[in-house]
């Protein structure tokens, strides 16, 4: 009797919770900040020389900072929300309800900052989760090298023990936005006479250090969202490793883990207007309502199906992490279904928008808003593991199945 | 509300899974197959379903039953479709007490559903009549005459239809099939004068009928709801029925990947385990991951329906559609990766395979459903 009484009072409070959001939302979201982001320039990303893209963007940015709900649900002491789960799962419910985008994007955000608060030390949460939450500082990640994609742990940058430093020599690659972060988390080789995964380090260093350099890397979407970085005999603390010298596989892997998160979610987006409604307005309808074309119909209907079920399965994954019932292999999953399925949207968008989708450069299609998108979207399967890795985790790690 | 099962669900789901894996297994419905069981279902069984208060789960306290919810019902689908047990549970109580309870008077709910609750009265919905599922499509004919009416015309598909005591017969009282408007619901008792039931072995050794009415009376009492707006009601029990059946099938999915799976952990060919070649790793693989999704979409129609079940028609139809889908993949997956194993009566999986076509075309396949989300979208 007792438990459903303080289940009851539970409730009550998440209520009241949910209210209050609601309204703290509607008063301080500028409506601009309700819709989607045009472009990627349009999305706020911190950082010593970020600049905000509008005056409504800087608004929304700084009334969700000050409420520490850049990160919900990290510690108040680290400049987070303190949020529990079931509150922050409301937090983004009211959110999605009014279309509201986040505040501030960050890789320090979606994947250093939970490593660093299960692997961190107290000082080194001290010292960069708060900027991380305040947007201070932009990190970018130094995984993958020229012969190190797929098999991510041949990795060879040397990392040299000096005295109090290690002395990093090597190169990276596919490091996302490189030039314009302050800060790498990186991993480095700093046993090369052990096993592969065995001599590998994680650490933090300064993208200002003597020795760091970078070069965009241009895509097929005309973009360069795509670093090489080169190091060449760069001095960092060994107070900035992570975690334990020649153990930073762990850490790598679990940070992989909300990698791999961040980029399923990018197949599921609720919120927006539904892709049949987008089709409509190049493809045209027929007297009864529907889409003039049945083909494009039934695969739209197709994925808006698949979708649904995504965010069905998204939303269970963090019931099960908090009920704690989650296979930690489960994002791997996920990372391959959102991203097959993000890529199937953008084949539909590409193949509803027919001739104006084709459009690269004017002013109409935002300079080539859409085809541009279309072609980012390829990555999505490769970046984070590509699918065929992650379908090789599954299989193993979850199915257990042998010699995988 | 967590998309996990509480723990009293998971006791529920635990108990269950007992009482069918042990009294139920694929074997039973083989012998009830092989030996052309006039029933169709083990009558002893229903009772011990009866007393574990399963037949009564949605039927109200008050009558008898258990007052649970439809995820509670999804529950009990589920380890059904692990094993494939034929038994009336969805269609007396799943879909028929749903439909005397949401929309019987009180009269009509005193005399049924406690017969439900005790496991003594077995009914069923009569909806289909044309080779696919198209309830709008009715067009029985339920015309005055005197006090009641007078039904003529055929249903096909009707679950556990030889062997009912009570009918729900979907009917056309105005109107012309396709329209929303002058549906009907009519209790019929299956001994009334011009009603023959023909039993329908399907394919999958479950229970079905084809039902011809022809000239069969009924008093005004007999119906259920209102007269010509059962639309609304119909609406209701079928998603309620299509959550339930996409419950069976994500049981069904699992528990072919997981003899599937062993399978592959034990089969071996060219030296090696087939399980170990990435042809195989990957397909399995994926089907994880579509059953994974699958069930929490079906979860999600489930909790929907317990919230609201006029706001839950989006939902049940993502999960209809994902769970036929997902059923089809699996089963073919099922037989493809047992080799010739697969392709024998003596093992297992066609049973499975069978099944799930059955599931597939119960209350709308998943090309149906993916209609219903694209109208409801407005495209």
């Amino acid at each position: 009797m007792t438990d459903t009484v303080a289940g009851d009072s539970e409730a009550a409070d998440l209520e009241t919770f949910r209210v209050e959001t609601r309204a703290w939302l509607e008063a301080n979201c500028p409506p601009e900040m309700r819709k989607p982001a045009t472009s990627d320039a349009d999305v706020f990303w911190g950082g010593r020389n970020a600049k905000f893209s509008s005056e409504p963007q800087r608004v929304w940015f700084e009334r969700m900072r000050d409420k520490g709900w850049t990160v919900p649900d990290w510690p108040k002491e680290y400049g987070g929300g303190g949020l529990s789960a079931v509150e922050h799962k409301v937090l983004r419910a009211e959110m999605g309800r009014i279309g509201a985008r986040p505040p501030l994007s960050s890789f320090g955000i979606w994947m250093l900052g939970p490593a660093l608060l299960k692997y961190g030390n107290e000082a080194q949460k001290k010292e960069h989760l708060p900027k991380i939450a305040a947007g201070l500082i932009r990190w970018c990640q130094g995984y993958s090298e020229p012969n190190a994609g797929s098999d991510l742990a041949s990795l060879q940058t040397r990392a040299e023990s000096d005295g109090d430093d290690f002395v990093i020599t090597g190169q990276k690659i596919w490091t996302s936005y490189a030039n314009y972060a302050d800060w790498i988390f990186c991993l480095v080789r700093t046993d090369p006479t052990a096993k592969k995964h065995d001599g590998i380090s994680f650490i933090l260093f300064d993208m200002a250090s003597k020795g760091v350099t970078t070069k965009p890397i241009l895509l097929i979407s005309g973009y360069s969202p795509f670093c090489e970085t080169f190091f060449d005999n760069v001095r960092v603390p060994k107070s900035q490793v992570v975690g334990t010298v020649n153990r930073g596989w762990d850490v790598a892997k679990y940070l992989l883990q909300h990698e791999r998160a961040m980029i399923s979610g990018m197949g599921e987006r609720g919120v927006g207007r539904p892709l049949g409604q987008i089709a409509a307005d190049s493809v045209g309808t027929d007297a009864a309502g529907r889409l003039d074309d049945a083909m494009l119909r039934g695969r739209i209907a197709s994925f808006d199906v698949d979708e649904a079920a995504l965010a069905a399965c998204a939303e269970r994954a963090v019931d099960l992490a908090k009920a704690g019932q989650a296979h930690p292999a489960f994002s791997s999953a996920m990372k391959y279904y959102g991203t097959e399925l993000n890529k199937r949207r953008y084949e539909i968008l590409m193949s509803a928008g027919g001739v104006d989708a084709l459009e690269w450069e004017s002013e109409r299609s935002r300079q080539g808003a859409r085809p541009r998108a279309w072609l980012r979207t390829k990555a999505n399967s490769i970046e984070g593991g590509t699918s065929e890795v992650m379908l090789g985790i599954v299989a193993k790690r979850i199915l257990d199945l042998p010699g995988a | 509300m967590a998309l996990v099962l509480t723990e009293e669900q998971s006791m529920l789901r635990d108990s269950a899974r007992g009482l069918i894996s042990d009294k139920a297994p694929v074997s039973h419905l083989r012998h009830l197959r092989d030996s052309k069981d006039p029933t169709g279902f083990s009558k002893e069984f229903w009772h011990s379903f009866a007393e574990m208060g399963f037949a009564g789960l949605l039927v109200p306290e008050e009558f008898g039953g258990s007052g649970l919810g439809f995820v509670e019902a999804g529950v009990i689908m589920e380890e059904i479709g692990r094993t494939l047990m034929p038994s009336p549970f969805l269609a007396t109580s799943v879909v028929a007490a749903s439909a005397l309870n949401r929309g019987g008077n009180a009269a009509q709910k005193a005399e049924f559903l406690p017969k439900i609750s005790s496991g003594s009265l077995l009914a069923t919905l009569a909806i289909d009549e044309g080779a696919k599922h198209r309830p709008l499509q009715t067009n029985l004919q339920a015309v005055r005459a005197g006090n009641g009416f007078k039904l003529s015309g055929a249903k096909a598909l009707v679950v556990d239809g030889h062997v009912a005591d009570l009918l729900i017969v979907a009917a056309r009282t105005v109107g012309s099939p396709g329209e929303r408007e002058g549906l009907t619901l009519f209790l019929v008792n299956p001994a009334a004068k011009g009603v023959a039931v023909e039993r329908t072995i399907m394919v999958d050794a479950h229970n079905a009928a084809r039902i011809e009415f022809a000239n069969v009376e009924v008093d005004a009492d007999s119906v259920l709801g209102e007269v010509d707006q059962g639309a609304g009601l119909l609406d209701g029990v079928l998603d309620i029925g299509r959550g339930a059946v996409a419950s069976e099938m994500v049981g069904l999915s699992e528990e072919v990947f997981g003899r599937t799976v062993e399978y592959l952990k034990s089969r071996k060919q060219f030296g090696k385990l087939i399980g170990e070649f990435q042809a195989l790793q990957h397909r399995a693989a994926e089907l994880y991951v579509d059953i994974e999704i699958t069930r929490a979409a079906v979860m999600k129609a489930l909790q929907a329906l317990d919230a609201d079940i006029a706001k839950a028609a989006s939902a049940v139809a993502v999960a209809k559609a994902r769970a036929g889908t997902t059923a089809t993949r699996a089963v073919q997956e099922g037989v493809q990766m047992h080799g010739g194993m697969g392709m024998t009566d003596q093992f297992d999986i066609g049973f499975f395979m069978k099944r799930a076509r059955v599931c597939e075309e119960l209350f709308g396949d998943a090309n149906y459903h993916t209609e219903q989300l694209a109208r409801a979208r407005g495209y």
